[in-house]
């Protein structure tokens, strides 16, 4: 109990830098990089082997965000544990920073692959869980996707071809918010029955609330699910979760909020606003 | 052709296990050595183009030398983001290997005949693109493309292409090749088409002209020396590609000269003129049909000479 409620709080911690990094940068996705803080926390900070220490090591877990677009929520998770100093975050956006909108694997110590262009990372995911696999390696791979990503033909290549090389070391995480940019997912192309389309492709499936700390730790410390499959989770979200106003409303996908709102967003996530400029 | 890359690849693969021969269900028969002899470097994606592009840029993130093959056009059109993102963004040591390119496939209609290769894959930073005419240059090029450490694009014709070069030969990547040299005209040529082109320069030699061909093996990096060269020697430049002249070898010919502008140079681009191949029957009947016969060729340098 001692350690969730400690991960809760780091995740508060993260969900106010990068309310903070986007508003101070002009723009960014807020609410799908709230809704996989819960994953990004439990992950970087209590399940893969990685760290700024051994992130050169050929046998350290690789992580990929291959719903490029959250990505602030994985440089807020990066600069707080020390892969690139925090004063990054201040220049996110602006001429001359590392970090953009979608992160770069050149410029930003800890990305292990650029993606921005959806159906990407997956399967450059599962490359990297062959390659391992061939080699004999320890290493694991985790990726998150999104939803509205499995829209994408070749997520569903890859999802062909994960359970045929027995990859047991790949573990996809599908943040399921149910919202895409223009509308709810399920009045735009639908997925479900989503887990049923996984299991029949050969993955082994569970579904955890993706924003419950405990959960998600029991479910990442059962992988493999099962020995010589690929693991799947469903990871049910809000899209926004942590702003009031945000959750579940697909406009926010990529909105700003005005003065008021930003006021009222910083209220609810303990932030101090001084003259506009969030402390 | 292809057989010649294929036994390069095996030798690769022996000598390194990071060696991959990477396939999207193509190379029935050809793949039988590699696949026996290497079975745990040897991966069939079936037919999942995209995939197989990011795959191989996720293993050669971890250390592997992917080889990718499968037709040209499923490689370079369909997986072109892949290969743009994946590969030449984040400079993956991948080898993409595009089979059948131009229209070798002769009886198969355009959805299989690679005739924009050239130019879609000249767009992208990072890559070099390899072109190679015969057998010969198809093994060393493979062998070149390995020592790189970065994202190839080699273009292959099929099998039984003639050969252009004899057994001397020396390959220099991104140095054009002066297959034979003259002085009133150049043309520059690249790929399968070169034998033909061969033999239409056979044909004006008997006629008393005087041509310089020079085949451009490397078509990213260019050879822009060898391009001012010609132009300064033979003020006359024809260029043949089995391919669209829009953006492959001729554009790249014509961006060189265009900026360096040589003076009273005449200039002309063959190939295909803004139109997809017509036509099925034997490799000599299409390329006949599109206007790439060796009398086609012929007729081209002397209408750009008389011209001059």
């Amino acid at each position: 109990m001692e350690d969730i409620k400690t991960l809760e709080q780091k995740a508060l911690d993260l969900r106010r830098v990068i309310f903070k990094t986007i508003c101070n940068g002009g723009g960014g996705h807020i609410p799908a990089s709230f809704s996989i803080v819960e994953i990004l926390t439990v992950l970087y900070y209590r399940i893969m082997n990685i760290s700024a220490d051994n992130m050169n090591d050929i046998d350290r877990d690789r992580f990929i965000l291959s719903k490029g677009h959250a990505g602030v929520a994985l440089y807020a998770v990066l600069a707080d544990k020390g892969f690139f100093h925090k004063h990054h975050l201040d220049t996110f956006g602006k001429k001359g920073t590392i970090l953009g909108g979608h992160p770069d694997m050149y410029k930003v110590p800890g990305v292990e692959a650029s993606t921005g262009a959806l159906g990407h990372g997956f399967p450059f995911g599962v490359g990297m869980s062959l390659a391992g696999k061939m080699d004999g390696r320890s290493y694991r791979v985790f990726v998150v996707i999104g939803d509205g990503e499995c829209q994408e033909g070749s997520v569903w290549e890859a999802a062909l071809f994960a359970p045929k090389h027995n990859l047991d070391n790949l573990t996809v995480i599908v943040d399921y918010n149910k919202l895409q940019a223009m509308d709810r997912l399920d009045e735009i192309i639908p997925l479900e029955p989503f887990a049923d389309k996984w299991r029949a492709f050969g993955w082994e499936v569970r579904e955890v609330d993706g924003h419950n700390i405990g959960e998600l730790l029991k479910v990442f410390n059962l992988l493999p699910f099962k020995r010589g499959r690929p693991s799947l989770i469903i990871a049910h979200t809000i899209k926004g979760k942590g702003i009031s106003f945000m959750e579940g409303i697909p406009i926010w996908h990529y909105r700003m909020p005005n003065p008021d709102e930003m006021q009222q967003a910083c209220k609810e996530l303990g932030l101090k606003v001084v003259d506009g400029v969030i402390q | 052709m292809r057989n010649a890359y294929l036994e390069a690849l095996y030798d690769l693969a022996a000598d390194n296990k990071q060696i991959l021969a990477l396939v999207a269900d193509n190379g029935a028969i050809v793949y039988d050595k590699f696949r026996r002899d290497f079975p745990s470097q040897f991966i069939n994606f079936g037919i999942s183009e995209a995939n197989m592009v990011s795959v191989a840029a996720g293993m050669a993130s971890c250390g592997k030398i992917p080889f990718v093959y499968t037709i040209s056009c499923f490689i370079t059109y369909r997986a072109f983001e892949q290969v743009r993102n994946d590969v030449c963004l984040q400079k993956m040591n991948v080898k993409l290997v595009g089979i059948g390119v131009g229209f070798v496939y002769s009886n198969l209609g355009p959805t299989h005949h690679a005739t924009e290769d050239m130019a879609v894959m000249r767009s992208l930073p990072n890559i070099t693109i390899f072109s190679p005419a015969d057998r010969m240059e198809s093994r060393k090029i493979t062998m070149a493309a390995a020592e790189i450490d970065g994202p190839v694009y080699i273009r292959l014709a099929t099998g039984g292409s003639p050969d252009v070069y004899e057994e001397d030969y020396k390959f220099t990547p991104g140095r054009g090749v002066v297959l034979q040299d003259g002085s009133e005209l150049t043309i520059i040529t690249t790929g399968s088409i070169t034998h033909e082109v061969k033999r239409a320069v056979r044909e004006m030699s008997d006629l008393g002209i005087s041509v310089r061909l020079v085949n451009m093996h490397t078509l990213k990096p260019i050879d822009k020396d060898i391009i001012l060269e010609s132009a300064e020697k033979t003020k006359a430049i024809l260029t043949v590609e089995e391919h669209t002249i829009l953006g492959g070898l001729g554009g790249a010919v014509a961006e060189v000269l265009a900026e360096a502008r040589p003076s009273s140079v005449r200039f002309k681009r063959m190939g295909l003129d803004n139109h997809f191949p017509v036509g099925y029957g034997s490799y000599q009947d299409i390329k006949q049909m599109n206007g790439l016969s060796m009398e086609a060729i012929v007729e081209q340098a002397k209408e750009l000479m008389r011209n001059k």
